[in-house]
């Protein structure tokens, strides 16, 4: 066990070459998310309009501006449970929970009076058009606040699950998820009225833009048809989830992440705390699902019930997560994109123009249909890209290449020339960064 | 097997980096370790030997806290670590490799070295991400010292590659070298040359005295490559079935009798077969 024994391959200029392209990456996405948000913002407000009328007409009804805002919160929400599944490979089927938390934090905070129980009035900072009765917080105090509740209700279920491995875990998450709406629909916990059962909490207040509100042309809050306004704040959050992804992967905690995710025993034994390490993939994934629910009841749909919080919205996120390749981001918000305007428009659309084409009237039954169709692009998928569209580097070389033990059992003979050719090869700066890819 | 006076316990835990007391384990009716106590001297090289099933892994897994002794009291630096999670023993300095390898295969090798470094950086969530120049400081220095222990082991120059794209070898330094980023006070090597060739086997005896005096370390080997044995070890202990039957220096092991019945076999040969119960003359 000396270099003695080893022949001396040249050291590669890789150590250069990674620098560079870790400062240009750290560059590069924040600059390109920027400007396709920007773009898209510009294109529906002012370029749109201007359109001929059969070609805006064609993308405001495969392309809305609306399914664009909800894809948003799709990305919000797989890009929390990436770093649950994706990061720490902790499998949760019940992350649903935590988008109902942020939603009823939203519904508590920002909404007109409906709970007989607790009749407040406090305003802070909420548009001036707000209903005078009611709690009226302002959106962006309210996406802190429920931030904080959902990384508080993440270690509380994260707690009980930490011994659980593979299938139990996955059991007790799903049945987690299952509580938290159940306790939504009974409504009433200790005699409160804390969720109003399966009517909800209807007619949330509209985003605000405080200062921005003053300058000419933004209104001061951001009603139904403020959809372009609305993209850019929604634009906002998901850039900061992506921030937070990106960022956090490479440090202390994202490498234990990734160490639990292949070998927990060896990691523990290496100084990693689980406990910690999972009780924080568990906080962070919470905190985005919080950010998500707000996001959703205050800007999407203006309103919280039970309903929204199915299991099947649990699996349709991991399915964004798993499609878009687990563990990259880029594949994920690809994945969130994908199957978020598949679900809220592709579908139907395709309905109306295949009735218009074949003059039948199914329009509904695309669908309809939607889960028996995303179960067998799933089951395709299994079977022929297993990584995901856009997978992360370290599971496409788990899918797709032998490792040298494995090549070697059947006879390879590897040498030390061809391995320095190899890490010459992949430190191709477009590998990694999907974006740029 | 001639022991000196027997030190106290106090003197043992006190002179000596670790010291396991008494230590028995049963699996059900099932007795893997019975009453052995064992003490890895300060810059030590010593060795845990006996035929498999003998329940030398078993006694690993106390050390670094897998199992808890059902009786028996295990001490590290002073303190009884005897209820201490696995991490936290990591953590103050009790490092191990495995009998077949776990390195973390998708991880490059750098990486698999600073994951193991990771009880002793300080950076946290904000920190990261907002990469504050104490954490990007942090970083760095973590990677030069993975680096320098890459080095170390003679694996610097495919550091940027996967684990599990390493050699069968190299695979067995990286988990040296990231066993080694823990700053252990007592390294636990289990099986080290299993797979290896007589010449590697060879270098690795070096290998182990450069770890040793250049990391200021004690060495806990569990080891079947007799060869190995004799030469790297400064004292030897026999387990059979769970009992310590005979310790002592290379000369003392090799010339007893019990350690040749019971573990070489009559016949003496070095690859000698587990004794059957019956087989005495």
């Amino acid at each position: 066990m000396t270099a003695v024994l080893t022949t001396p391959a040249p050291q590669t200029p890789k150590k250069a070459k990674q620098a560079s392209s870790r400062s240009w990456g750290d560059l590069a996405w924040p600059i390109g998310y920027v400007l396709v948000v920007a773009f898209l913002f510009v294109f529906y407000k002012n370029l749109l309009p201007d359109l001929q009328d059969n070609i805006a007409g064609n993308i405001t009804k495969w392309l809305p501006i609306t399914s664009i805002n909800e894809a948003m919160v799709w990305i919000v929400m797989a890009l929390g449970l990436n770093v649950v599944v994706g990061y720490a490979g902790l499998l949760d089927l019940g992350y649903v929970a935590f988008w109902a938390v942020g939603g009823y934090v939203a519904g508590w905070l920002m909404s007109p009076p409906w709970n007989p129980d607790a009749n407040l009035t406090f305003h802070l900072w909420s548009p001036s058009n707000a209903n005078p009765q009611g709690i009226h917080v302002t959106f962006w105090l309210v996406l802190v606040a429920a931030g904080v509740v959902c990384v508080v209700a993440g270690l509380i279920i994260g707690a009980p699950t930490l011994r659980l491995r593979g299938d139990y875990l996955a059991l007790v998450t799903l049945g987690f998820g299952e509580m938290v709406r159940q306790v939504a629909i009974n409504g009433r916990v200790f005699g409160f009225n804390l969720t109003n059962g399966d009517a909800g909490i209807s007619s949330l207040d509209s985003i605000g833009t405080g200062p921005f509100g003053q300058i000419q042309g933004i209104p001061t809050h951001l009603g139904a048809f403020d959809n372009e306004f609305k993209l850019l704040v929604l634009g906002a959050i998901v850039g900061l989830c992506l921030f937070i992804s990106l960022r956090i992967r490479r440090g202390r905690l994202g490498r234990a992440w990734l160490a639990i995710r292949e070998d927990e025993l060896a990691a523990s034994m290496m100084g990693v705390s689980l406990v910690k390490a999972k009780l924080s993939a568990y906080a962070v994934g919470a905190f985005f699902g919080g950010l998500g629910g707000v996001a959703y009841a205050a800007s999407i749909t203006g309103a919280v019930s039970p309903s929204k919080f199915d299991f099947s919205i649990s699996i349709l996120v991991l399915l964004m997560v798993v499609l878009g390749g687990m563990g990259n981001v880029w594949g994920v918000l690809l994945g969130a994109l994908v199957l978020s305007w598949v679900n809220s428009t592709g579908l139907n659309q395709f309905g109306v123009q295949w009735d218009e084409w074949f003059g039948t009237s199914i329009q509904g039954d695309f669908k309809a249909h939607q889960f028996g169709l995303f179960g067998i692009v799933l089951v395709l998928m299994m079977l022929f890209r297993r990584e995901g569209i856009l997978p992360e580097r370290r599971t496409r070389a788990l899918m797709r290449e032998p490792s040298r033990s494995e090549a070697e059992a059947m006879g390879a003979d590897i040498t030390e020339a061809e391995i320095a050719d190899e890490v010459v090869a992949e430190e191709d700066p477009t590998t990694e960064k999907g974006l740029s890819s | 097997m001639t022991a000196p006076a027997a030190p106290t316990l106090d003197e043992l835990v006190g002179n000596n980096p670790m010291h396991a007391d008494h230590v028995t384990i049963r699996f059900g009716g099932l007795v893997a370790v019975n009453d052995v106590s064992f003490t890895i001297p300060p810059r030590s090289i010593v060795s845990l030997i006996g035929p498999n099933g003998a329940g030398k892994t078993t006694f690993f897994n106390v050390i670094t806290g897998l199992y808890e002794p059902t009786e028996g009291a295990v001490f590290f630096d002073g303190k009884d670590i005897t209820g201490l999670k696995p991490h936290k023993r990591a953590e103050s300095g009790i490092a191990r490799t495995f009998q077949n390898i776990r390195l973390f295969n998708l991880m490059t090798a750098e990486e698999n070295v600073m994951v193991a470094m990771h009880s002793h950086l300080r950076s946290g969530i904000l920190s990261t991400i907002i990469r504050t120049p104490w954490q990007r400081k942090e970083e760095k220095q973590a990677r030069e010292l993975a680096h320098e222990l890459l080095d170390f082991v003679g694996i610097g120059k495919v550091a940027g590659e996967a684990a599990r794209n390493l050699s069968y070898g190299d695979q067995r330094r990286l988990e040296v070298a990231r066993a080694l980023a823990l700053k252990p006070k007592v390294l636990l090597l289990d099986e080290p040359t299993a797979g290896m060739n007589p010449n590697e086997s060879a270098v690795f005896v070096d290998f182990v005295h450069r770890v040793r005096d250049e990391k200021e370390l004690s060495v806990l080997l569990i080891e079947h490559d007799m060869s190995v044995v004799m030469r790297v070890s400064e004292r030897i202990t026999v387990l059979d079935r769970g009992t310590v039957i005979a310790e002592g220096t290379a000369d003392d092991i090799r010339g007893n009798q019990q350690v040749i019945e019971a573990y070489l076999g009559k016949t003496g040969t070095r690859e000698g077969k587990r004794r059957k119960p019956e087989a005495t003359s």
